[in-house]
């Protein structure tokens, strides 16, 4: 022995090149998580890339729109420096001549001009006219442009118009939710008539609720059966669960128009059945209830699996233990069997009404106009009426809740848990 | 019938309920199946309507044909009407509708796999591994995009590609439909790796293999019908999706389930009828694929039999 090794301190375990055993733990511990998350990293750009930013734009958006204010400079900055409300004088309708006669130039007028039309309808015209004549515009500007439009002098239209020489806004989200300011400012709730989306964020709740109801009392008895049938009859008949899980989704959506049209299958075997007669065909499609039943049909199968895996795990003697004990079949049931799926329920019912809120497709094909869901809606803005904005409000407010509910599942049921097949 | 077996003291009411309750699981799963089943009748069809005709009830030949296969080809061909020789079949794959859109679908949904199940399959091995750090927030943001609604997806890709210029391109659809099928290959993954016996890939380093030999000569071979099954649940999303394609295609991009939703949208003729058919085959394939799979991973951890 050298006096060397006799120095270290006999205590302190060491690894074999001499660190401390604790250090050296410590960094190969470190080594090893490094290791797994640079195994993840590529994969967590790619999704960031590809999915979180896009979805951030789209939340930016909702807040953002310069399609005024980035094309009416003198009227921005006439704003800034004055901040009474109204009707201005004449160096702010000088403002407003000088940015309608330079936005005519860029050909930007018809964007400035639909940006005030989302809140005040029919004002478009009114600034693509007024952007027309505005070359000819003298001073005193005033009266020239009260000449043109006498709504010009409407203190509404220029209250507006300030609130948009901002960029930053929360006027999308608040004709979301069908709010809207009044002439002095504040946020008021917008007439009876005019209330569009808070009605449809109900229906689409309240729609997504029943089809997640209609799968439950569909899915339970199916996945009972599958789970307490011997295994060889039981994989024969998980095919009929399986195979509308494994079909396109508009193969599915098409099979429900043939069937369910007033000239479809079902009517017919109606008709020939003589339950209804030739001229009482049943209208079950382009309603509320295509939505209904082609969307039941389509999530059916995510209730049913979830239901099934929780299903197999309850052990068959509880049920039969209860009976031997002096239950009826009702209360072995009831109170010793069903208690045991509770968190098979869960999974399914929240798993299909997540699914629901957010459907597209179905409802478009099927749904007719009573039977549109919010995302319907969100495509009609960014397609045809292209109030990117509404539509970015629209879809960050679903967001919220899809990711609410998604909070819920991954606390009760747990994401690693999510079973496919 | 064995399914009807109750013990001999069941009464007559349980019997009765035995009985109903079978009927009304049949029932349940006609509703499942029927709808699926009733295209493919429908779709030999020799009249353009969605029912059954009087003569295909009475099954006289006369009331079913092929037309609307043969539709299938001919629409948008240049020539339909000329002889079918080699010439014919190169304008069908040329320039037929439907037979287009069925390749720009092969192209878009093996893209989109190889790219999800090679980044997926990465990550899997490292989310299961124990010392991985934020397990949970990163395994909720990448199964995320299978629980966000499409439209939203759709929307804010919508806005992204138009400002990057990925808009209209196949690399931008091709980077969605991944990214939409990346959260299977996850899940199916790390599903296969939760049986997994780690002290193998230690013996494999201890006899000195490195990581890469390691991966493709012990884990891969053990994980593949998990990594299979994976990329086929991500291939049938992007096959299947529709949604992102038509807010972030170009026009000449035509897809299989976009060609669907413009020909159910626009004039819905039987021809939809037929490539359903198609469709419906062929997911019965991909599920005989996936339940032959499922068996074989069981059977290599040493699972029961299914």
């Amino acid at each position: 022995m050298t006096d060397a090794a006799i120095e270290i301190p006999r205590y302190q375990l060491t690894a074999a090149d001499g660190t401390p055993l604790k250090l050296a733990m410590a960094r190969a511990t470190r080594r090893a998580r490094l290791r797994a998350f640079a195994l993840v990293l590529p994969l967590l750009v790619f999704v960031v890339v590809t999915f979180a930013v896009p979805i951030g734009q789209m939340l930016y958006r909702s807040v953002h729109n310069d399609q005024f204010s980035a094309h009416m400079p003198n009227l921005v900055a006439f704003f800034a420096a004055d901040e009474t409300k109204g009707v201005p004088g004449e160096e702010g309708f000088a403002a407003l001549a000088k940015d309608l006669d330079l936005s005519r130039e860029e050909r930007s007028i018809g964007e400035v001009g639909t940006r005030i039309n989302y809140e005040i309808a029919g004002t478009r015209s009114l600034f693509t006219s007024a952007g027309r004549k505005a070359s000819k515009l003298e001073p005193p500007y005033k009266e020239a442009i009260l000449a043109l439009d006498k709504q010009w002098g409407d203190p509404e239209l220029w209250n507006v118009m300030r609130r948009a020489s901002s960029p930053h806004t929360l006027s999308f989200y608040l004709a979301a939710l069908d709010l809207q300011y009044d002439k002095s400012g504040a946020i008021v709730s917008a007439p009876e008539d005019r209330r569009i989306y808070v009605p449809l964020f109900i229906r689409t709740l309240w729609l997504s609720g029943l089809i997640a109801g209609l799968c439950l009392l569909l899915g339970f008895p199916v996945a009972h059966l599958l789970a307490t049938l011997p295994l060889r009859y039981s994989n024969l008949l998980m095919i009929f669960v399986l195979l509308p899980f494994w079909t396109s989704l508009l193969v599915r959506t098409t099979s429900w128009m043939v069937l369910l049209q007033s000239q479809g299958v079902v009517n017919d075997i109606l008709v020939s059945l003589g339950i209804v007669g030739e001229s009482g065909r049943i209208q079950m499609m382009y309603n509320e209830a295509g939505t209904i039943i082609a969307m039941t049909h389509i999530l059916l199968p995510f209730m049913i699996l979830p239901l099934y895996s929780v299903m197999k795990t309850i052990p068959p003697r509880y049920y039969r233990a209860a009976l031997s004990l002096g239950a009826t079949p009702w209360t072995a049931f009831w109170k010793v069997y069903f208690p045991q799926t509770v968190p098979g329920i869960g999974a399914g019912v929240l798993l299909v009404f997540i699914l629901a809120i957010g459907y597209y497709i179905t409802p478009a094909l099927v749904g007719g106009a009573s039977g549109q869901l919010i995302s319907n809606l969100i495509a009609f803005h960014m397609q045809k009426s292209l109030n990117w904005s509404l539509a970015a409000a629209l879809a960050t407010l679903l967001l919220a809740g899809v990711i609410l509910l998604y909070w819920l599942y991954d606390r009760l049921v747990g994401i690693d848990n999510m079973k496919l097949g | 019938m064995s399914v009807l077996k109750l013990p001999p003291y069941a009464s007559p009411l349980e019997k009765a309920w035995r009985v109903t309750y079978l009927v009304i699981c049949a029932a349940i799963l006609l509703f499942l199946i029927a709808p699926i089943l009733i295209v493919i009748p429908l779709s030999f069809n020799a009249e353009p309507y969605f029912t059954f005709t009087r003569k295909m009830l009475s099954f006289d030949p006369a009331g079913y044909s092929m037309r609307w296969y043969d539709q299938i080809l001919t629409f948008g061909m240049a020539a339909p009407g000329a002889p079918r020789n080699a010439s014919w079949w190169l304008d069908v794959w040329e320039n037929a509708k439907w037979v287009e859109a069925a390749q720009n679908s092969v192209i878009i949904g093996v893209s989109a796999t190889l790219l999800a199940t090679v980044l997926g399959t990465t990550a899997a091995l490292g989310l299961s591994r124990p010392d991985m750090p934020f397990r949970r927030a990163i395994m909720g943001l990448l199964i995320s995009p299978m629980i966000v609604p499409l439209i939203i997806t759709a929307t804010g890709l919508f806005f992204f590609y138009s400002e990057t210029g990925l808009a209209h391109t196949y690399l931008g659809i091709i980077m969605a439909h991944a990214t939409l099928g990346i959260p299977f290959v996850i899940i199916t993954v790390t599903a296969t790796l939760v049986g997994f016996d780690h002290s193998l890939t230690r013996a494999a380093a201890n006899l000195g293999a490195p990581p890469p030999l390691i991966f493709f000569k012990v884990i891969l071979p053990l994980i593949l019908p998990g990594v299979i099954s994976g990329a086929l649940f991500a291939f049938v999303t992007s096959f299947d999706e529709v949604v992102v394609v038509l807010f972030v295609a170009g026009y000449d991009q035509q897809t299989l389930p976009r060609q669907m939703w413009n020909g159910i949208r626009e004039q819905i003729s039987p021809t939809i009828l037929a490539v359903a058919t198609i469709l419906v085959i062929f997911s019965v394939a991909l599920l005989a694929t996936v339940e032959l799979l499922r068996r074989r991973s069981e059977r290599l951890r040493g699972l029961s039999p299914g």
